[in-house]
């Protein structure tokens, strides 16, 4: 398919979610996929650029700490500088941190154990390219998995984020109240997900890729692929 | 020559008896020099040679119409359909996750996958069954083990998908850590672990070789005593990351024809890997070279070297002159490989540092010579009879039901399960929380359903019928989910052989195993003893035979849930309840009491029941299908409601004599599943459960927010809910 967008997928060594981005973008949603390896440093013409999950060299120092030195990493940067879409989901959103793509730091889960578990997302931006697909406020169901999810920020970084509308998921219950209780990790204002101030580097901890298939429990995730695959078919035909 | 030769503190070392190592100057024709004695101790160990168990492993029925491999490659493989197959093993690291609970677990997971990536397969899910002592006092252990096996497979990116975990006093010092890994592969791609071929290179690839875990098989088949946490460097410490690596690098294997076999280095490390590869081709040898092994420590010894047990190490066969090509797949991920010496066709293991020959013996001496151990098993003093009669009948029986929800046997695991990630990979079709867990097996309609199982205190009380009720709840719970049980892998945990009562216990349980394996038409494909389960020479655990399974469906479509889905519906017993109220939680919760014998299980019935839910569900009459095991009726019911998050209203239970009221709430009668269907299927139901002559009776109607039995007991859902997941923030 000549219009199709072109997803490109980076693969650390040890990254596992690549596969199952490829699956949705390639399966599912019928895009055009391209796997990037981290020890090459060339994007190969892709339209959005995703870090997916994993722990990308083992991680036993801190998440993502390693990972921005590889060579694809310094393309990526570039990439983003450009405007071109970036989307790190959960080690992603690590490394993107790390990179001093996105503002602030993701650090242990508050209960100190890895969570597995079904969330619930208020999205609280959907004039970006990511969410374009999603209703003003909707309530999306994507599951996380991460030990170290807690997102982190100083006080000022933080109010700059609010004040700038950046944070685009926020944990809550399936009413789509942002209370405690529905804050599965610590995060602080129960963030799971920013942007960048010009909206084209999305990082969140929550697994889109796990929810795209009804069979899986959920299709919520799919909204933001597609979200994606429209916008940048709108880029490409303009 | 005599036994003189060596001293008896050097053959404990090793492990060895002085009987064993006249067999070995028998064989051998010298006495072994320090490297050989070394290599026969690991090898001869139980652990490796099985010198306890073999001749009884031989009842297990281990052939059938879809298997691919059966026993003793690195794992056991079914045909599922579609040109694929189901590649699995369980294993146990029992003796390490006593010592040191984070790195025995994870070096436990490490090892399961390394098995099912030597044939080839991609591992798509992990499993485990777990037992310890009460808590709070083992929290060590319970925390460490679940950290560990959570640690190792998050992050190698590997689902946990199932598992189970009891507690009873009996594990208290030996907790029991056994691992199921699931794998797939095209049934043309399976690989056997096999040195063919003379002259073809053998490739040590992954992580350097140090001094863990050296006499860590040894280690494994004794007793652990108040010295043994001086063990502790025979545990090995794992890295998921390399391991990562190690598998993607052997996926990207399969683009070449260069690799002849692919053998995991686990227990007894290069020495095990070298002899198994080379014992399973007649004639075979192997001349090796320790000074080509990459090291991790300098001062390193040939003998440390050959029994080094450091994780995250494979031996690659690669025909010759092919070796760059091996190479340059490792070196993509950033993995040392070396080639350390040759297949050759003298039937010896010889072994070199540099031009210095350190090593010379007899493969087959290594892997076929230990002796056989000629056990004498007897029964010992029956456990505590039970007299029902003596029993009251219950006050209240949902006061009872609360209480049992929050035993530690039968609360929710959903506290444990949310530690693992049990989604990546994008196939989990039933997560774990239900009977068995369900992958798909992407770009087909088949569906993978998985389970682990054993109720060890029926085994306590007899263990031949433990035995087959572990089988049959196994096949029970993938049969809940509308697939077929295809085939088994079984960790048996023993207690101290030597013990007559002991070793009967092992006759019994595997005579057991056999016999219900052999009515289900279930092979045995893979397995693992533990023996020696016991510390100082006293607290022998319960006989505890896991039984892991596998099945399929052929389409994941109708795949059925435990949980209870639209209001409204029919909520039926399928299967008959009679006074099963022997070994019963019921009884340990309310009585406290571990007594009387375990259900009786008529394995042509249960074959019948199976039919029956397996033709409902693949004509779709059926909305969810629950096992009905532990806690009995009543706990199975609750669980339904739980799950599905709806109420259910039943009219009193009015059993007919000589059915007692407790036991038909409470009693653990196998062969037994509570569906839920909508009441338009009930004609064919019915219909269903005459021809398969199986017993089908009307529980309640889904619905509301409490479980409900008319003037005997209502309790509402959220109170439930705070039962069930009670479990102890462990």
């Amino acid at each position: 398919m000549e219009s199709a967008v072109k997803f490109g997928v980076v693969v650390f060594p040890g990254t596992w979610s690549d596969r199952d981005c490829g699956w949705v973008i390639d399966q599912v949603l019928g895009q055009e996929l391209t796997y990037l390896w981290h020890k090459d440093a060339d994007l190969k013409g892709c339209d959005c650029i995703i870090l997916p999950g994993g722990f990308a060299y083992g991680d036993y120092l801190r998440t993502g700490a390693i990972a921005r030195f590889a060579p694809v990493m310094e393309k990526v940067g570039e990439f983003a500088d450009r405007g071109g879409l970036v989307w790190g989901i959960c080690n992603g959103f690590q490394v993107l941190c790390e990179a001093g793509l996105l503002p602030g730091a993701l650090i242990r889960n508050a209960s100190l154990e890895f969570r597995c578990e079904w969330t619930n997302l208020a999205v609280e931006r959907t004039d970006l390219a990511f969410t374009s697909q999603c209703e003003e406020r909707e309530v999306l169901r994507v599951p996380i998995a991460h030990g170290e999810g807690s997102y982190f920020a100083d006080p000022a970084t933080l109010s700059h984020l609010e004040q700038r509308g950046q944070v685009v998921f926020r944990y809550c219950d399936a009413n789509g109240r942002v209370v405690p209780n529905a804050n599965p990790n610590g995060s602080l204002h129960n963030i799971a997900g920013i942007v960048n101030a010009r909206g084209n580097v999305l990082g969140m901890m929550p697994h889109p890729e796990r929810c795209s298939e009804a069979e899986l429990g959920g299709t919520d995730g799919l909204k933001l692929f597609r979200s994606v695959a429209e916008s940048a078919m709108k880029v490409l035909v303009s | 020559m005599s036994i003189k030769s060596v001293d008896e503190r050097r053959l404990r070392e090793v492990a060895l008896t002085p009987d064993e190592y006249r067999a070995i100057l028998e064989q051998l024709k010298r006495a072994p020099n320090e490297v050989e004695l070394g290599m026969l101790g690991v090898l001869w160990s139980e652990h490796c040679s099985y010198k306890s168990s073999k001749a009884l492993l031989r009842r297990l029925p281990s052939s059938g119409p879809g298997v691919v491999q059966g026993p003793g490659e690195n794992a056991g493989a079914v045909e599922i359909g579609d040109g694929w197959a189901a590649v699995f093993k369980v294993e146990s690291h029992n003796h390490p996750s006593a010592i040191e609970p984070y790195q025995g677990a994870a070096t436990g997971v490490g090892g399961i996958i390394r098995d099912v990536i030597a044939m080839g397969a991609r591992p798509i899910a992990l499993l485990n069954s777990l037992r310890f002592g009460p808590m709070p006092a083992s929290s060590r252990h319970f925390e460490g083990v679940v950290a560990g096996i959570g640690g190792y497979g998050n992050c190698i990116g590997i689902p946990t998908v199932g598992g189970e975990v009891y507690f009873e006093e009996c594990y208290a010092n030996n907790p029991l850590v056994n691992a199921m890994c699931v794998g797939l592969v095209r049934t043309d791609q399976l690989m056997r672990a096999r040195a063919e071929g003379t002259g073809n290179s053998l490739v040590l690839v992954g992580a350097d070789t140090g001094r863990d875990g050296i006499h860590g098989a040894s280690f494994a088949s004794l007793e652990l005593d108040e010295r043994s946490s001086e063990r502790r460097p025979a545990v090995q410490v794992g890295n998921p990351f390399l391991e990562k690596c190690l598998l993607e690098a052997c996926m990207d294997l399969s683009h070449t024809d260069a690799v002849i076999a692919i053998q995991d280095l686990g227990a007894a490390g290069l020495t095990s890997a070298v002899a198994e590869c080379a014992g399973r081709v007649d004639g075979a040898g192997a001349r090796i070279d320790v000074a080509r092994v990459p090291r991790r420590e300098r001062g390193m010894t040939p003998y440390d070297v050959m029994l080094s047990e450091s994780q995250e190490r494979m031996l690659v066969v690669v025909q010759r002159g092919r070796e760059r090509e091996v190479e340059s797949i490792f070196e993509a991920w950033d993995l040392t490989s070396a080639a350390i010496g040759e297949v050759t066709g003298d039937g010896l293991l010889t072994v070199f540092d540099g031009r210095d020959e350190v090593a010379r013996l007899p493969v087959k001496l290594l892997t076929d010579g230990a002796p056989m151990r000629r056990l004498v098993g007897f029964a010992p003093e029956p456990p505590y009879g039970l007299d029902v009669d003596a029993l009251p009948p219950p006050a209240d029986p949902g006061a009872s039901l609360l209480r049992l929800l929050a035993s530690p046997n039968l609360t929710s695991r959903r506290g444990l399960f949310r530690r693992y990630d049990h989604m990546v990979g994008d196939s989990t079709v039933i997560a774990p929380g239900g009977d068995a867990a369900m992958l798909r097996v992407k770009g087909t309609r088949l569906g993978l359903a998985m389970t682990t199982d054993c109720n060890a205190r029926y085994c306590h009380l007899d263990p031949h019928l433990g035995a087959q009720l572990a089988v049959a709840e196994a096949a029970r719970n993938i049969v809940a989910t509308g697939a077929r049980p295809l085939a088994v892998t079984d960790c048996l945990n023993f207690a101290n052989p030597d013990r007559p009562e002991v070793y009967w216990e092992l006759e019994e349980a595997v005579a057991g195993l056999a016999h219900a394996c052999r009515l289900l038409d279930l092979p045995v494909v893979s397995g693992n003893v533990s023996l020696y389960n016991d510390s100082n020479g006293e607290s022998a655990i319960y006989p505890t035979p896991v039984i892991g399974m596998v099945g399929v469906i052929d389409d994941y479509e109708k795949r059925l849930g435990a949980g209870l889905r639209v209001e409204g519906d029919f909520v039926l017993m399928i299967g008959s309840t009679h006074n099963d109220l022997g070994g019963s939680e019921y009884l340990k919760v309310e009585h406290g009491h571990v007594a009387g014998r375990p259900p009786a299980l008529d394995l042509t019935r249960e074959k019948a029941v199976h039919r029956l839910i397996l033709a409902a569900a693949q004509s779709g009459y059926l909305h969810s299908a629950h096992d009905c095991a532990e806690g009995g009726m009543l706990v199975g019911l609750a669980e339904c409601c739980l799950l599905g998050g709806i109420g259910v209203r039943c009219p009193a239970v009015r059993p007919e004599p000589p059915l007692r009221l407790d036991a038909a709430f409470f009693a653990e009668s196998p062969s037994r599943f509570i569906v839920s269907a909508a009441s338009r299927a009930m004609p064919e139901m019915q219909s269903l459960a005459r021809r398969h002559n199986v017993e089908l009776s009307l529980l309640g109607l889904a619905g509301g927010d409490s479980i409900e039995f008319e003037g005997q007991l209502k309790v509402s859902l959220a109170e439930l809910r705070a039962a069930w997941e009670s479990m102890v923030a462990v």
